[in-house]
């Protein structure tokens, strides 16, 4: 495709051409997904809390999320005449933009990917570190306090869990052998038994899925960690000054955040686009599918969280990331290397 | 904690616990009544919007006798009554203030001859303070339009009195 446009249109101008639609191929899609995934959210809350959801607006009110976005649209946006105007506005654009920037490097389906770089797995960890900036300065931008107290929370809070996922993207990534999400997925190809292709299957990669999840949730301030945006202390936390479509943004890059994060479990763990079984007949599924249903899997499960579990406390919550992720993760690298080594793992080569 | 007790929290059973119980309420039954398209059940003797009630052949229930005026404590209905051609008494204005109501439901316990009511209506908002100011003509209109109701809910509510 770049190939033809740059045959069509010159180098230069064919190659923007060309990745600007590869851009606007997986953005978009990527938006509709987060949309819907609004409606997910809410569905599954309200069936576990006794109640329909939303209903009204379209079939099974699936247009709900677009009724919300107009509505959003159509606010006056307000900016609090104390706060830092610049910074104020870049803040919602910085956490959207650094949410949707991440999907680059996803594989959709075997050489299905914008970006297919060696060391995607250390940039999918560096944008999502970049994305707590967004997060504080509009919680500083806003002058006021609960924002303030808010932001302050998710930096402590996404720096203090990022520590942990680092640990244990490590031990996949001693898996696979590999830092490129593609060779992340194929490794997990009948790796158990030789039959299932999932990582999450593996025993000693089992504790690690699970914290991975639970780091995942605070990573993305959700429910048991949505200290950030606590509505019972800090209103809305840092996004207590935003209105309209500045509101709208940080409410999108939150749900892009939390999109790419069941994304990234799902490749880590499970499997990504393979099937999760490896039997011919499966691969007649589109492996975009299979991401999709994982995905949506995962998705679930974070909204099931949220429907369960009591918010911590801040201290509690640090007390998991340091006392407890930390170290457990830290002992699993050593752990799964040192079984690695014992079993040969890398003696083929590679690494 | 005893060291058993933080190995097993390691497995997160109690989670586990409390996730299954929410999922088990997600097949459930809902709870939800579908507002505006369906209503919960609404007792006979339910205190709603106010109607002005008229005898079967037409003739207005209201005697102007204002005991009703006498007994608002949130003195909310104002009564002007002359006597009319055929020698009967009627009203000449009868005005409600509800957003001054307080629904106690004692105009309908004070009035003799059943006019004014309660009803079970109770999704009268407005958009401005002046359409809540009832008039005899929006009470009497109310009358017609819940007459049904209203003497199905009189009738339940008869033997208890």
């Amino acid at each position: 495709m770049v190939a033809w446009f740059q045959s069509e249109l010159g180098t230069g101008l064919g190659w923007f051409v060309a990745h600007l639609l590869l851009v606007l191929a997986i953005a978009l899609p990527v938006m509709a997904v987060m949309a819907m995934s609004t409606w997910v959210d809410r569905k599954v809350w309200a069936l576990m809390q006794l109640r329909k959801g939303p209903n009204v607006v379209g079939a099974f009110g699936l247009a709900q999320p677009f009724a919300d976005g107009i509505k959003l649209f159509l606010k006056e946006t307000i900016i609090p005449s104390g706060a830092s105007r610049g910074v104020f506005l870049i803040a919602p654009m910085i956490s959207f933009v650094l949410a949707l920037v991440a999907w680059a490097v996803i594989p959709f389906d075997a050489g299905l990917v914008l970006a297919d770089i060696n060391v995607g797995l250390l940039y999918l960890f560096a944008v999502s570190s970049l994305g707590v900036y967004g997060i504080i300065m509009s919680g500083w931008a806003s002058n006021s306090r609960y924002p303030f107290l808010g932001g302050l929370r998710s930096a402590a809070q996404m720096v203090s869990y990022e520590v942990s996922i680092g640990f244990i993207l490590i031990c996949v990534v001693l898996y696979a052998s590999s830092f490129n999400l593609t060779d992340i997925v194929e490794s997990q190809k009948g790796a158990i038994l030789g039959v299932f292709s999932m990582n999450i299957l593996n025993p000693l990669l089992l504790p690690m899925a699970v914290m991975f999840f639970i780091s995942a949730l605070a990573e993305t301030n959700r429910p048991p960690f949505d200290l950030p945006e606590a509505e019972a202390e800090l209103v809305a936390g840092y996004q207590t000054e935003y209105s309209s479509m500045a509101f709208a943004l940080l409410m999108l890059g939150e749900y892009m955040n939390i999109l790419l994060m069941c994304a990234l479990a799902s490749i880590l763990f499970l499997g990504g686009y393979l099937p999760p079984v490896d039997w011919a007949p499966l691969y007649l599924v589109p492996g975009i599918v299979w991401l999709f249903l994982k995905l949506l899997f995962v998705f679930f499960l974070f909204a099931w969280v949220k429907a369960s579990v009591p918010r911590y406390r801040y201290d509690q919550l640090m007390r998991l990331g340091w006392k407890l992720f930390l170290p457990i993760s830290l002992f699993w690298v050593a752990l799964v290397s040192g079984w690695l080594v014992f079993t040969g793992h890398f003696s083929g080569g590679g690494a | 904690m005893t060291l058993f007790d933080r190995a097993k929290a390691l497995l997160l059973l109690e989670f586990l616990k409390g996730m299954a119980l929410t999922l088990r309420y997600a097949f459930k039954p809902k709870a939800t009544v579908n507002f505006p398209f369906e209503k919960g059940p609404v007792s006979p003797r339910f205190r709603g919007e106010h109607a002005l009630r008229r005898y079967p052949n037409g003739e207005e229930r209201c005697i102007a006798c204002k005991l009703c005026e006498a007994v608002c404590p949130a003195q909310a209905i104002t009564i002007e009554a002359e006597v009319r051609a055929d020698g009967s008494r009627r009203t000449t204005r009868y005005d409600i203030d509800m957003t001054k109501c307080i629904y106690c439901g004692l105009c309908q316990e004070a009035c003799p001859v059943d006019a004014i009511v309660e009803g079970p209506n109770f999704e009268f908002a407005a958009e401005t303070r002046e359409e809540l100011m009832y008039d005899k003509a929006k009470l009497l209109a109310n009358g017609e339009r819940w007459e049904r109701a209203i003497a199905a809910n009189l009738q339940a509510d008869a033997r208890f009195r």
